[in-house]
């Protein structure tokens, strides 16, 4: 009976897998306590023995299991952690996640508006909590994420969410907390020649944000006009502008010409941002960076030029994420910061541009990012190291100290073929 | 002597009419005459290596009568003194479409997608509208004063002028220069044919990529023998006809770069056709290989502009290519010259033809011999067109073209005086000009000036030389002994005194009128020649335009290179391939040891600890515990890892000038054998990531492709060098949306659905069938198709498909329409539903070569998984991962790995899956793919497990030759760093000395995808 009961159950597990939605999970209920794993704590820090509970969602315990007294009666679920890992959960900035599902399709596409200045535009709007892609990134261990609207050259506003919700309304986390520029190439990368229309486009962007300040400063507005409206956010720093560049020349002087509009300033791309880290620091200017596993941005390149891009930047204090562009590709987030472990960069110190570090350019470090005590509990397990794709194996997840479901439509393919071939 | 020149004007004047056409009827009295000239005590240049000294040259009627030191003077002759003079055969320019009508280009249409087939020319011409073989310049062709003066005024007599359109663009015709009727210009028709790898005005669409272009060339290469035999029983066809009528002429193939060259001439071997390449002044970067080809070159001189590298963060969009090719290109000439090409050059590639002869100083300062340069623009020219019995050297009975010089002909103060066409005056620069020239002591009634006369660019300039800050002009004219002047008394006054008179030769005297208007005597009287000042060099300067940009103003190292000869200019070197990272010594393979690792053999053996790896001779001599050194190079490996290479099943990577033939459903008859890059930074990358092989593949336009290439990785090898000796052929087939177009709106090439992709193999086949039977049957109506050839070779089992694939139903049918006509499919490339029918491939024998785990980007790999690679090895499908990403392709390792993250494969089995399974798969794991004696030594030293993120390679082998050593990358980088800051350097100091700068350059990014599809055979 059990066991008919057991196949049931499976049966009814692998349908559920097989429509490829995993139900978001339930509040916390119980204090879970994760016990004697190697906990990475996302700010530098890590407790080889930890000791990590957590109730009602929050952190209440971060501690070395070797040294601290634990009431197990506190924990009614409670995880054997040796020889496996603990990670802050992992956040993919800059990602098209939720807005588009299939890229060649059109109809699945979200991302972009018609219009080139379009702040107004709210990317959490379009943001689909049922795609078929979030379960697979969260299986590797990105739990949140910063949705980002595309193109033009204003594209509009980010959100960011958690990957675990109902819809856009739960998942949201810090709504519209950012516009997103992109900022004009000044010549054109595949022929290398001078783009006639970068002065023009540099003024345009001169002109929106002047009036834009004009208007933030306005205290008696008669004519309410929705993009000014969307962008005065940035100028009292509840929002932050995010200037998609990647260019040594460009960065240099989007940065030089935000200086006087005293903004939250964040450079998103930056693959040229290692050479001039003294202009971020001074002008407080932080970095999501673009793909590292990306080819050296010039033929004449150290071979390795990406790779190493992380390392120069700690070296140089800049605070910086690691981030990658489109959707689908999140789920090798980590696998950046692993290559740039491979090349120099200290373990600890990419966990940290995976996590504490976007929490602190995406203004939500006071909650989480980080495993400390009074944060939320979002954090996973993994058998092996998460940067090394030969050892992720993640066993549990949990968003605000909900376990998540890490199963997901590959996952339930993959049992569905195996199963056509095992019958056989 | 100033008469005779005089007389000169007039009787050249009259003298046009002497050469009217004969046949047609005149208006007037008949004034024909003998045209006799004497030039006497000349230095005549009989040839690019013969001059006599005070010599005389006779012509008569426009053609030579003799030339010598003995020559008798007819008394009728008209004489002109040369003394000090030199006289040159005039050059000749054979790469020119001089007198040719411009073609536009007709619409096409834009829409992407849209497809014109065939050629929409009316008539009975060839099926492609980029050929024109019946195309006859000649025909069309008519002289164009101002080009001609042009030309003309820098010392050309004669061009052999073709229009620049299409991929065959027919016949030119040799004609002198000059603006007579073309009656009497063209000297030879139908000289040479003339060939491109550019469409011109066609609109069609095929070709549209390199490879198209070349296998388009080999099927009319061999349709115009079928035609010849007996296609024109079948068709009559104008094009195939002037084709096989051009075929003896001199072939000239116009190519974009020194590695075309190598691609026609490779085609050339194949046909026994010999050609002349006109390329676009490269060659010195694979000198050696074009030497090989034992081909003429028509050599352009045009040089890249410095670039503005001042800031240094523009600098950085320099690349180190278009750097080292600024300092380099103008010892292009030199150094084929000493490699014992023969030449000619050409003002071809010019913005402005008149830079020319600067280029050619700079070529000559560089070192290329003056007799070199004249016998590139006399002999070499008229030889190679054939056209020697007429021109090119100044002998009995050639035609009266020459020029005659100031002096030497490359010196740089040398001025072209006339220019003789068929026994016609072109006057430059009056032979007595000189005299002018000096300091005068003006008086003008009472007051005394000093005056300077200079002459620059032609033109004589006047001036009161008040003191050495101060001076003024003056205007004045001056013809044959008359001369004129005024200027006002002091700088300041506005009014001014005129004054007229004559000259003796030296001095001048006459009358003239004051500001006052009263009457003045005045008289000049010669000094000396005006003194030299720093000024003046600057003038001189200016007039050297160097380049194509005017590019005259020299660095202070030029400067005193001028005055000092021994100076030698200081030069990078040529690296191969020409970029950041090419060496200059050719690598080579060497003995190698390597201790105490932990060796993957991919072999029975497994992965061994603490073992060692002997290499010599380009083979694994050995792997075992403990190997004596024997002289080898020793390396520590402890702690290390040891593989063989890895083996990219799926790449795009060093391919030129485009990955797909989209233009039909079927181009099995193109080769991306035929465009493969040596020159593509990626290839240096990959070999950073441990990749010794790649297979590259055509892209997946087409449910037919092109042929495949299989290259091993040998950094700086030319193209032939790279390909992996003697393995089976394969080619790329694709199912799909790619071969639907589904990304466009519009199409209209077959097929638009899977059910069209499944009649296209089955109508192909069908077809090739019965081609092998009519072949068998031979004859002379059996006409040969390269593309029907591919598909009997698939038939046949002689050539092996990768099939790029998606989704379960397609991969069905592909094996059904195999199985049908009796072969295998040998592998499904993408493959992503692999999973879904694993069974079905084990059962019909084909491979699979995935991703690892993309997906989601277009609607056929919605069910992918990345558990794909997972599920086919358990099925016993032999299984690689792949990379079609020229950045992925450097982390394999990394996707095997994901092999064992996503469904648990054995470590030891991911590895295979980027090694041993794709060399099973291209038919190649009898001699790499793992690491067994007597196999091929390509293997890489990993620092970590080669599975993990962390890994590096640290050197690559292949044949036992280290093509990467990630301790001599440090150097490079160091030597990268330091040859671009020398030249950057160069750059300012030559823009400081006021030469010009101009776009940055760093080369386009051509990073090849399986659905890049841009057009790449227009200009």
């Amino acid at each position: 009976m059990k066991k008919i009961q057991s196949i049931i159950i499976v049966c009814l597990l692998f349908q559920i897998g097989l429509l490829a939605q995993q139900t978001p999970a339930i509040v916390q209920s119980d204090a879970v306590l994760i016990i004697g794993a190697t906990a990475h704590l996302g700010n530098g820090k890590v407790i080889p023995n930890s000791a990590i509970g957590f109730e009602n969602g929050k952190l209440i315990l971060v501690a070395d299991a070797n040294t601290v007294r634990i009431d197990p009666s506190k924990y009614p679920t409670q995880i054997d952690g040796k020889g496996k890992h603990v990670y802050p959960g992992f956040i993919a900035p800059n990602t098209t996640l939720g807005l588009i599902e299939i890229e060649a399709v059109r109809a699945t596409n979200d991302m972009r508006e018609v219009g080139s200045f379009n702040p107004n535009l709210r990317a959490i709007i379009a943001y689909n909590t049922d795609s078929d892609i979030t379960p697979t990134v969260r299986s590797n261990g990105v739990l949140m994420a910063q949705v980002v609207p595309q193109g033009g050259r204003v594209s509009g506003q980010s959100t960011v969410v958690q990957l675990d919700a109902w819809n856009w309304e739960d998942a949201a986390y810090s709504m519209d907390e950012g516009i997103h520029l992109n900022w004009p190439r000044s010549f054109n990368w595949w022929n290398n020649e001078a783009n006639k229309d970068y002065a023009d486009d540099v003024s345009e962007i001169k002109t929106n944000f002047k009036s834009a300040q004009a208007y933030a400063k306005n205290k008696k507005v008669t004519k309410t006009n929705l993009k000014m409206d969307a962008m005065k956010g940035l100028f009292d720093k509840s929002k932050t502008l995010y200037v998609h560049t990647g260019n040594v020349k460009s960065i240099t002087e989007a940065i030089l010409f935000f200086k006087d509009f005293g903004l939250n300033l964040v450079i998103v791309g930056g693959s040229d941002a290692w050479m001039i880290t003294d202009l971020l620091k001074d002008n407080k200017v932080s970095v999501i960076l673009g793909d590292t596993h990306s080819l050296p941005s010039r033929s004449d390149s150290d071979i390795d030029e990406p790779f190493k891009t992380a390392q120069r930047l700690t070296e140089a204090g800049v605070l910086y994420a690691f981030g990658m562009n489109g959707a689908w590709q999140q789920r090798n987030l980590a696998f950046q910061a692993g290559q740039a472990v491979g090349y120099g960069l200290d373990y600890e110190a990419a966990i940290t541009a995976l996590t504490l570090n976007t929490a602190k350019i995406l203004g939500i470090d006071k909650t989480v990012g980080s495993l400390e005590e009074g944060k939320d509990a979002t954090l996973f397990i993994s058998e092996g190291d998460a940067l090394d794709m030969r050892t992720c194996k993640l066993t549990q997840a949990f968003i605000g100290g909900r376990e998540i479901d890490l199963d997901n439509k590959q996952k339930a393919l993959y049992r569905k073929f195996k199963k056509k071939y095992d019958g056989k | 002597m100033r008469k005779i020149h005089l007389l000169l004007f007039v009787i050249l004047f009259i003298t046009q009419s002497s050469f009217a056409q004969i046949t047609f009827p005149r208006n007037g009295v008949y004034d024909d005459r003998d045209g006799l000239y004497a030039f006497t005590n000349a230095t005549i240049h009989k040839s690019f290596n013969e001059t006599v000294e005070n010599a005389t040259l006779l012509i008569r009627d426009g053609k030579i009568e003799s030339v010598g030191t003995s020559v008798n003077l007819p008394a009728e002759a008209i004489v002109i003194d040369l003394k000090g003079k030199h006289i040159y055969p005039s050059l000749i320019d054979i790469y020119s479409d001089y007198g040719l009508p411009e073609r536009k280009r007709g619409e096409r249409n834009r829409e992407r997608g849209i497809q014109q087939m065939v050629t929409n020319k009316d008539g009975a011409y060839i099926w492609n509208q980029a050929l024109r073989p019946e195309f006859r310049a000649h025909e069309v062709f008519n002289p164009n004063k101002k080009d001609a003066k042009e030309m003309l005024k820098m010392g050309f007599g004669a061009v052999l002028a073709h229009q620049k359109d299409g991929i065959s663009r027919g016949t030119s015709t040799f004609v002198t220069l000059g603006d007579e009727p073309a009656h009497q210009v063209i000297l030879k028709d139908k000289v040479s044919h003339h060939l491109s790898f550019s469409k011109g005005t066609s609109t069609q669409s095929y070709p549209g990529s390199l490879m198209g272009g070349i296998a388009l060339l080999r099927q009319t290469y061999i349709d115009g023998e079928w035609y010849k035999k007996y296609g024109h029983k079948e068709e009559f066809n104008i094009s195939l006809a002037s084709w096989n009528e051009v075929q003896s002429l001199p072939q000239i193939f116009e190519v974009r770069d020194r590695l075309d060259i190598l691609r026609v001439a490779k085609v050339g071997k194949e046909f026994g056709l010999k050609f002349i390449y006109k390329s676009t002044g490269d060659e010195y970067r694979r000198l050696d290989e074009i030497k090989g080809t034992g081909a003429d070159l028509i050599v352009e001189l045009n040089f890249p502009e410095a670039m503005d590298v001042e800031d240094p963060f523009d600098a950085l969009r320099a690349s180190l290519t278009e750097l080292k090719h600024w300092e380099l290109a103008p010892t292009n000439a030199a150094r084929i010259e000493k490699a014992g090409i023969r030449f000619a050059l050409t003002t071809n590639g010019l913005k402005k033809k008149s830079a020319f002869m600067g280029n050619l100083r700079k070529a000559i300062k560089n070192g290329l011999s003056e007799e070199a340069a004249l016998k590139a623009l006399t002999h070499t020219p008229a030889k190679i067109t054939g056209v020697y019995d007429q021109v090119g050297s100044l002998e009995k009975g050639k035609l009266a073209n020459f020029i005659v010089t100031s002096g030497k002909i490359f010196d740089k103060k040398t001025k072209i005086h006339q220019n003789w066409v068929r026994g016609k005056a072109h006057m430059f620069k009056e032979l007595d000009k000189d005299e002018l020239t000096g300091t005068y002591n003006l008086k003008s009634g009472k007051t005394n000036y000093k005056l300077n006369v200079k002459e620059s660019d032609g033109k004589s300039s006047m001036v009161i030389f008040v003191n050495d800050s101060t001076e003024y002009k003056v205007k004045h004219t001056y013809n044959d002994g008359i001369i004129s002047l005024s200027f006002p008394p002091s700088k300041e006054d506005k009014k001014v005194i005129s004054l007229s008179g004559t000259s003796d030769g030296k001095n001048w005297s006459g009358r003239g009128t004051n500001p006052d208007g009263s009457w003045v005597d005045w008289s000049a009287t010669y000094m000396g020649p005006v003194p030299e000042k720093k000024k003046e060099d600057k003038d001189d300067d200016k007039k050297d335009t160097a380049d194509k940009t005017g590019d005259g103003k020299k660095t202070e190292k030029d400067k005193s290179s001028k005055n000092k000869k021994e100076d030698k200019i200081e030069l990078g070197k040529v690296v191969y391939p020409f970029m950041a990272y090419g060496w200059s010594e050719k690598p080579k393979p060497e003995t190698y040891l390597f201790k105490n690792a932990t060796v993957w053999t991919n072999e029975k053996d497994g992965i061994l600890e603490g073992a060692d790896v002997l290499v010599q001779n380009g083979k694994i001599k050995s792997v075992g515990k403990n190997l004596p050194a024997a002289g080898a190079t020793e390396i520590d490996a402890t702690g290390k890892h040891i593989t063989s290479g890895i083996i990219d099943e799926h790449s795009h990577i060093a391919i030129s000038r485009g990955v797909n033939e989209c233009t039909q459903s079927s181009t099995a008859e193109v080769r991306i054998g035929d465009v493969v890059n040596s020159e593509d930074i990626n290839i240096y990358r990959q070999l950073s990531g441990g990749v010794t092989i790649s297979q590259l593949l055509h892209g997946s336009c087409n449910p037919i492709g092109g042929q495949s290439a299989l290259i091993k990785l040998r950094w700086g090898y030319a193209p032939e060098q790279m390909k992996f000796e003697n393995t089976d052929g394969f080619i790329k087939f694709a199912l799909g949306e790619n071969v639907k177009k589904s990304r466009n709106s519009r199409n209209n090439r077959f097929p638009d659905s899977r059910m069209g992709v499944e009649q296209v193999y089955v109508d192909a086949f069908t077809r090739a069938r019965e081609y092998e039977t009519k072949k068998k049957l031979g004859g002379a109506s059996f006409r040969k198709d390269l593309d029907m050839e591919a598909l009997v070779e698939i038939l046949n089992s002689q050539r092996f498909i990768t099939c790029h694939s998606y989704v379960q139903s397609e991969i069905n049918m592909l094996m059904h329409v195999a199985d049908a006509f009796g072969f295998k499919v040998n592998t499904f490339t993408h493959i992503l539903e692999g999973y879904k029918v694993a069974d079905k491939m084990k059962q019909h024998g084909a491979g699979g070569s995935t991703f690892s785990d993309w997906w989601a980007y277009k609607y056929e790999v919605i069910d992918a998984i990345p558990y794909n690679a997972a599920i086919m090895t358990e099925q016993g499908v032999i299984t690689a991962l792949n990379s079609d990403d020229a950045e992925m392709a450097r982390r394999l390792n990394q996707e095997a790995a994901k092999a064992v993250l996503y469904g648990d494969v054995n470590e030891e089995e991911a590895w295979k899956m980027v090694t041993l399974n794709p060399a099973k798969l291209l038919h190649i794991d009898d001699r790499v793919g793992s690491l067994k004696a007597g196999k091929d030594a390509d293997l890489v030293l990993w620092s970590h497990h080669p599975l993990s993120v962390y890994a590096k390679a640290e050197i690559t082998l292949i044949d036992g030759v280290k093509f990467f050593d990630r301790k001599t990358d440090l150097q490079l980088r160091q030597e990268v760093a330091l040859e671009r800051a020398r030249l950057v350097q160069k750059m300012i100091a030559h823009k400081k000395g006021g030469g010009k700068t101009g776009p940055m350059r760093g080369g386009k990014k051509h990073h090849y995808h399986c659905d890049s599809d841009e057009d790449e055979m227009v200009d």
